[in-house]
């Protein structure tokens, strides 16, 4: 009956207490407790795993393997492409690590009250920077937020094409791709993607009028894009949108908010992104969260699948709590009738980002986007005069630049790998991704990269291609 | 069982949006300017934004001092009950979540590694995700295990893209549109079937407890994609035909997913992949020692299956070759993938590390003392005034899980399940969970007592239940009235649906009451 030495996570590892809650049971054996499963489904053969840890030991074994890594701490990073390396101020990370919200589930509306309200805080401070009035709770990734979105605006026209915008991530498009169904299926949604001008990055105007007829559900595009470029024909875009009965989609980076223009302001109809920016580690990946706002609308409010969470008063005069709002759409209500699918997202990133966002302001959003574009447009022109090197798109960008190393003879994963050597994490290889672009690589520079880490950048880049 | 339950009090805060707090030209953190030299050479920032889009407004968002943000916080996460008080929330396995665990996944190893990271610089990580697929092969029988998925619907969800991946490799995708599941399955196996773009059949329960062998032959077809069960239950309940199950839909071509949401009750005592499942899929967040975080995440659904699906899981997958560790991206027959990266690494972390803590014997423990515990609690639970268990000819133990009824006490008091929740409460107990829709008993409740509570915890949990049935039948208008301690009082009903209420955010709020 267990081992004679109790374990520390289970309070009942004692034998002692396992006789006596067995006696009030009247059963003779823990085993006997099993009945339910015959003999022939158990297991002949017991788990097989390496002996158990004590926490000293365990510290030693995890330190030791994750000694093999290597940090942005301890090199100059410029990856980006969606897991973006900004400042986390230490009281997100304080906040967000308590174990009140990492041990709760869901109780009632009284007894999850601070957390629900922090949850609503996050709401409410993304609805001001997308400036819109519905927003919901946190969902997995910026790509399962806009196949959601793709998957409402196919159910609000009843059309099941979407034009995408070809300048996107990969990944984020094979999600997309993924919740659009395989041609086989009979609710397949066929996605279409829009090129882009080869000189501006921007979206081919043409090519999305050829796109887009009575056949499209929505269109989709992202600012700043994958390519980093800002899409300043919104208008544009939204009109010809609209004019096919199409809905517009569009996706951000918040963190631009404070300088770049809300889409709604130029005709979205549903504004999906990320929240990994607002506050969140790149935790080796697993920082990605995305979002999903419109207008508080039956129209819209009735499509979202995740889960939304709104104010009321209480039935004690002058007080509010939070609860679920339209919980009975979504699958947790509906089952396979419910609106697409919900579950575990990332909601402790949606503290986080309500944290960051408190302490940032409307100046701190502001200066920020105005410290991004500078030190980013630095870092473009400084790297523009390597003898070789060449910026693809040279203005109108936001933190990424695609960086084209065609002039010098090199390939990006040489150049990385030279990099690399001298303590710095070049640009994700774009070479394979995008093949019009020759050899060229996506640069992030956010408020975090100095002056004089440009420079060493600049340095480093500089031998890498001499040699 | 002699636990007299006290009252607790929670903190009343009475915390103002934050939206309300702050005042004009508080700074919360600020940024270094940039450089003198690069302000001259690149000009001022507004005019590196094409004026089409440059925003002409400032946010509306509170402007505050560090402190004053962290304590309000802090404040909130005070008034979040959670595993402060006792919480055995049932279907979702809530363990402890040690503490070591938490400070190795908040490293910077881990926390400051970017996912594009060239793989010389990624080895640690990669052999601790290596590890934990090793380690759930070992407990499962599966093959190949991947980590993308974000939370146990999520995984649900790779099942489904699998099983069109699959099908489609054979020709049969357009032909095989049913997934089979029973209603007790949850929620997400038949939404996530349903979003894949199958017509979802699902199964109804016999006396039993579990669907008959009979309906599910009638529900197997040429057009059988796949089975997505549980088992047990979410309500304890093992159903004991299941290789036959596997066996009918084998026959018919379907493939079998097994939804191990519930692997707390049997871990160590069997393996989907022996029962002849083709996949299956563990929660990371719960049943493998990391937080669930509320409703919740960040999460990991971790899926694994035979390695005859393998070649169809999303990529990357992570490869050991005896020396070093690879993410494999050259899988051409690969559905791409479901979550941009590779899964949220912090959360395998902690799972391997409590998977390590366990070793082999803890981990069949966990099964043992979870199911003695749920046991043990039934035992006092059924003895109380206007409490019933679900299924009362189905006479064998179950397993974690209890699923009970209320519908006595309500039809003698007018106290129903949700005042009783409230009323727990009060008493520090986190309110207990119900039942997923459609429910299928009135009033339901099922807790689950999980390995992590003592004997004790149990004991308070079973009287407060005894003592708020008490009050039921003594003065039912207090229980009705509850929470009287918690830090606010219940919602008025339907305030959060209703559209001239309903407010997702503050700026609705505001606009919506014209305050």
């Amino acid at each position: 009956m267990g081992e004679s030495t109790a374990h520390p996570y289970m309070a009942n590892s004692v034998p002692e207490l396992q006789r006596e809650m067995l006696d009030a049971i009247g059963a003779d054996s823990i085993e006997e407790l099993f009945s339910q499963i015959p003999a022939d489904h158990r297991t002949n053969r017991p788990i097989d795993l390496p002996p158990a840890l004590s926490e000293s030991e365990l510290t030693r074994h995890l330190i030791g393997i994750l000694a093999k890594n290597r940090t942005v701490e301890q090199n100059l990073n410029f990856l980006g492409a969606g897991s973006w390396q900004h400042h986390v101020p230490a009281a997100c990370d304080e906040v967000v690590r308590r174990n009140e919200w990492l041990t709760s589930v869901f109780g009632e509306p009284s007894s999850d009250h601070g957390r629900n309200q922090a949850w609503f805080e996050f709401c409410s401070q993304l609805a001001e920077l997308v400036d819109l009035d519905m927003v919901g709770l946190p969902v997995r990734s910026w790509g399962g937020a806009a196949g959601s979105a793709l998957r409402m605006a196919s159910r609000l026209t009843g059309r099941n094409e979407v034009a995408v915008v070809r300048a996107i991530d990969p990944e984020r498009l094979s999600v997309i791709r993924n919740y659009c169904e395989p041609v086989e299926m009979a609710n397949h949604i066929a996605v279409r993607l829009v090129g882009y001008d080869p000189a501006t990055g921007l979206m081919d105007l043409d090519d999305l009028r050829a796109a887009v007829g009575d056949q499209t559900a929505a269109v989709y595009f992202e600012t700043p894009s994958y390519l980093g470029v800002i899409e300043h024909q919104g208008a544009a875009i939204a009109e010809i949108t609209h004019a096919a009965g199409a809905e517009l989609i569009v996706g951000v980076d918040p963190l631009s908010l404070g300088v770049l223009a809300a889409p709604v302001s130029y005709g979205a109809d549903i504004v999906v992104g990320t929240i990994q920016p607002l506050g969140v580690h790149l935790n080796t990946g697993g920082g990605v969260g995305g979002f999903i706002a419109t207008r508080d609308d039956d129209r819209y409010a009735h499509q979202y699948p995740s889960l939304l969470i709104s104010i009321a008063e209480t039935i004690e005069p002058g007080e509010y709590g939070f609860g679920l709002s339209l919980f009975e759409q979504s699958s947790y209500g509906k089952r396979d009738k419910g609106n697409d699918w919900t579950g575990h997202s990332v909601y402790m990133w949606a503290i986080a980002a309500a944290t960051y966002m408190a302490l940032m302001g409307p100046k701190g959003f502001e200066e920020i986007g105005g410290v991004i574009l500078q030190r980013a447009h630095h870092a473009a022109r400084r790297l523009a005069e390597i003898e070789g090197v060449r910026v693809t798109f040279p203005s109108g960008f936001f933190k990424e630049f695609v960086v084209n190393f065609d002039g010098t003879g090199r390939e990006v994963g040489e150049i990385n790998e030279s990099l690399r050597e001298q303590g710095i994490f070049g640009g994700k290889d774009l070479s394979q991704e995008f093949p019009e672009l020759g050899a060229s690589a996506l640069y992030c520079v956010t408020e975090i990269h100095t002056g004089n880490d440009i420079e060493r950048l600049v340095g480093a880049l500089t031998k890498a291609i001499a040699r | 069982m002699s636990i007299e339950p006290k009252e607790l009090q929670a903190p009343v805060w009475r915390e103002p949006v934050i939206h309300q707090m702050g005042a004009a030209g508080r700074r919360g953190v600020l940024f270094s300017r940039v450089e003198d030299e690069i302000e001259a050479g690149v000009g001022p920032a507004e005019n590196l934004i094409p004026d089409a889009v440059r925003r002409r407004d400032r946010p509306a968002l509170p402007e505050l001092s560090e402190p004053e943000v962290l304590y309000h916080y802090l404040r909130l996460s005070q008034q979040t009950l959670g595993m402060m008080g006792i919480s055995l929330f049932g279907t979702c396995t809530m363990k402890y979540n040690p503490a070591v665990n938490e400070a190795i996944a908040w490293r910077p190893e881990i926390t400051e590694v970017h996912p594009l990271q060239h793989e010389d610089t990624l080895q640690g990580t990669l052999e601790i995700v290596h590890g934990m697929d090793l380690i759930l092969r070992e407990v499962s029988g599966m093959d190949q295990f991947v980590f993308q998925a974000g939370g146990g619907a999520e995984a649900a969800y790779v099942n489904c893209a699998v099983t069109r991946g699959y099908h489609a490799a054979r020709g049969e995708l357009e032909q095989r549109d049913e997934i089979i599941t029973t209603i007790q399955t949850h929620p997400s196996s038949a939404a996530t079937a349903a979003m894949a773009g199958f017509k979802v059949v699902t199964l109804p329960l016999d006396e039993n407890g579990y669907p008959s062998l009979d309906a599910l032959k009638a529900a197997v077809s040429n057009r059988t994609a796949a089975l997505m069960v549980n088992n047990p239950d979410d309500m304890g309940v093992y159903n004991p035909e299941m290789k036959d199950w596997v066996r009918i839909v084998h026959e018919a071509g379907g493939l079998a997913f097994h939804d191990s949401a519930n692997f707390n009750g049997i871990i160590g005592k069997l393996r989907p992949r022996e029962l002849g499942f083709d996949a299956c899929m563990f929660m990371l967040h719960k049943t493998f020692g990391a937080p669930k975080s509320g409703v919740g995440g960040p999460a990991v659904g971790a899926y694994g299956c035979s390695a005859e699906l393998a070649p169809f899981l999303p990529s990357p997958l992570v490869a050991f070759d005896g020396s070093r560790y690879h993410l494999d991206y050259d899988r051409p027959q690969s559905i791409g993938k479901i979550r941009e990266f590779w899964g949220n690494v912090p959360v395998v972390v902690k799972a391997y590390a409590w998977s390590r803590a366990m070793g082999a014997e803890g981990m069949a423990q966990v099964s043992d003392l979870s199911v003695l515990a749920n046991n043990y609690m039934e035992k006092g639970l059924v003895a109380i005034r206007g409490v019933t268990r679900s299924h009362p000819d189905a006479k064998l133990p179950r397993l974690e899980m209890t699923r009970y009824s209320l519908q006595t006490l309500k039809e003698e008091t007018g106290v129903d399940i949700h005042d009783v929740q409230n009323r727990m409460s009060d008493f520090g107990i986190d309110p207990p969970w119900t039942s997923h829709e459609p429910w299928l008993l009135p009033e339901p409740f099922t807790p689950e007592a999980g390995e992590m509570w003592g004997k004790e915890a149990l004991d308070t949990w079973v009287a407060v239940v005894k003592k708020v049935s008490d009050e039921a039948y003594s003065n039912p208008e207090h229980v009705k009235t509850a929470p009287h301690k918690q830090a606010v009082h219940r919602l008025k009903p339907g305030a959060t649906d209703d559209p001239k209420t309903r407010a997702t955010t503050w700026r609705a709020y505001q606009r919506k009451t014209g305050r």
